[in-house]
């Protein structure tokens, strides 16, 4: 029995050499698809005839739906950090800085992330979800059948929308933080809304708000992207469609923080 | 049965394989179905005719075999030249499949607005025409949650014959629906087949059904056809197998 079992022994480490374990070959996989699929969404968008409804209809969904909820966290968020930071710096005798520290801090890191990781929370499990099941229940093939291209259909129109929609909502849950901010102070000593946003804005550059803009364009992209990727290639059976959805949060919040975090990378370097 | 009065075959499978994993489902599968003919597939549930039909329009990639629509071969063609030929054949799926985020009539109307060529005259009472078809006239504007399963089905017939379909891909177009409605939906395929010289494929259990629409029967068995026949030879088949469809005490 020895000598087979050491044989097999010799070939399976041989062979576990070259062999990428299964779930590392599903992660590279996953990766190959998503890049592909961002690819053909690039493509299928240029490409007429052009699903303008079903667009219009994705932006009043996924951007004016999530509206309430961005803008209530931005509010608080605005309104908490102010409210911790102004004892701090009033300690360093630097009070006066606190709108512009909070500005900053919101337009530039706080604001894109928060309302990008909630949108991959609602948006991202909701695209998931809805074509998860159409996949299960066959609604996608039957477009396809059909002669009709239910990746134009479903997912152009989702992607898209994520894409033009989440910095939207950026900006107004910026607007909504900084007013939040600006209430907060007014509890300590009064100031004018005018007098706020002129030290608010004194130490924002314009070469800081473009990378900040630019960064939230990838998130809303790769949260639709991840959201549209997993519900079409739902497997077969219900609990795929709770999969679908669950794994386009999980990797949508990641590729937010690590898209995130190679902006701030690139734009130290380009300006 | 109407008589065959062009002889073209107009839909030719040759050697089909296909296995899930280790599951093979269809090991050797040769079918020609002439136009105009109407043929049905039987077989036990989980043989793979679902799966044959799935093939044919290009849903399940087969392993190995070649597939013949309208002369072209439907394995190897390009995409939009594969959804052109796709616009020639229907495909009534097992349960429905209905949009659910439309209204029926946006269900039905769904493939026609998304033709290259379509105007607008094009749709006039087509929606009403083809629901009245199937008796469901009074659906037009419900959304699918609100019909019954029976009702669904109908609603999905409906929506593949809006574009007139040369070839209709059947998969169970009577289960599940009560016995009066079934004999209206064989009857529909019947008239179809006279009036509009459809050729079909249907997969079903329903023997009655079979009966009517059928000019050959073919039978499924692990992976193969293994008889083949008008209903009428098929009913005197020694072959235990084949008789078990035949039976009724
Ligand atoms: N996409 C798929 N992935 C994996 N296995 C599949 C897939 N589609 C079908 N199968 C398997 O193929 C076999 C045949 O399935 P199919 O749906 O064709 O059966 P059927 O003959 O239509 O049965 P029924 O009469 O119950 O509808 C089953 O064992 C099924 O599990
Ligand atoms: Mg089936």
């Amino acid at each position: 029995m020895s000598s087979t079992e050491k044989v097999n022994k010799k070939e399976s480490k041989s062979t576990l050499k070259f062999k990428l374990p299964a779930s590392l070959e599903e992660f590279f996989a996953k990766i190959a698809g998503l890049a592909s699929f961002a690819f053909k969404f690039f493509i299928e968008l240029l490409k007429p005839p052009y699903e303008i409804n079903e667009t219009l209809k994705q932006f009043f969904m996924i951007g004016y739906k999530s509206f309430p909820l961005v803008a209530i966290t931005g509010f608080i968020i605005g309104l908490t950090l102010t409210l911790q930071s102004i004892p701090t710096l009033d300690k360093f005798g630097a009070a006066s800085l606190v709108p512009s520290m909070v500005a900053l801090a919101v337009i530039l890191e706080i604001g894109p992330v928060i309302t990008a990781l909630i949108f991959a929370g609602k948006i991202g499990s909701g695209i998931g979800a809805e074509l998860g099941s159409m996949k299960v229940t066959e609604q996608i093939d039957a477009m396809e059948v059909s002669g009709t291209n239910p990746f134009k259909y479903l997912v152009v129109t989702r992607i898209f929308a994520a894409t033009i929609m989440l910095p939207l909502l950026v900006i107004l849950s910026d607007a909504i933080a900084l007013f939040g901010g600006f209430l907060a102070i007014n509890m300590f000593d009064y100031t004018s809304l005018k007098t706020f946003l002129v030290s608010a804005m004194a130490n924002i550059t314009f070469s800081d708000i473009i990378p900040a803009v630019t960064k939230t364009f990838l998130f809303g992209l790769s949260i639709g992207v991840v959201g549209c990727y997993e519900g079409y290639n739902a497997s077969r059976g219900t609990e795929s469609v709770g999969i679908a959805a669950n794994t386009a949060v999980v990797i949508s919040s990641l590729m937010v923080i690590l898209i995130d975090m190679v902006m701030v990378q690139l734009s130290s370097i380009i300006f | 049965m109407g008589d065959l009065k062009n002889e073209d075959e107009i839909l030719r499978i040759s050697k089909l394989k296909k296995a899930f994993g280790s599951n093979t489902v269809l090991s050797d599968v040769d079918l020609n179905v002439k136009k105009g003919e109407t043929v049905v597939i039987l077989g036990r549930s989980g043989t793979g005719k679902s799966v044959i039909l799935k093939c044919i329009i290009g849903l399940i990639f087969p392993d190995s075999g070649s597939i013949e629509i309208f002369g072209e071969d439907f394995l190897n063609i390009k995409q939009d030249e594969k959804s052109k030929l796709r616009i020639r054949i229907g495909f009534l799926f097992q349960a429905g499949a209905l949009y659910d985020s439309m209204t029926v009539r946006q269900n039905l109307e769904f493939p026609i607005i998304r033709q290259p060529d379509y105007k607008k005259s094009d749709l006039s009472g087509k929606v009403e025409e083809m629901l009245e078809n199937v008796g469901l006239a009074e659906a037009i504007d419900k959304m699918p949650s609100e019909l019954s399963g029976g009702m669904q089905k109908r609603i999905g017939l409906a929506r593949t014959l809006m574009l007139e379909p040369e070839i209709i891909l059947y998969d169970e177009p009577t289960t599940g629906l009560d016995p009066v409605t079934s004999n209206e939906i064989s009857h529909l395929i019947l008239d179809m087949q006279k009036k509009l010289n459809v050729t079909s494929l249907i997969v079903t259990h329903d023997m009655q059904c079979a009966k009517l629409v059928s000019n050959r029967i073919v039978v499924l068995k692990e992976g193969k056809f293994t008889a083949e026949g008008t209903f009428e030879e098929l009913e005197k088949s020694e072959d235990e197998f084949v008789n078990g469809f035949f039976k009724f005490e």
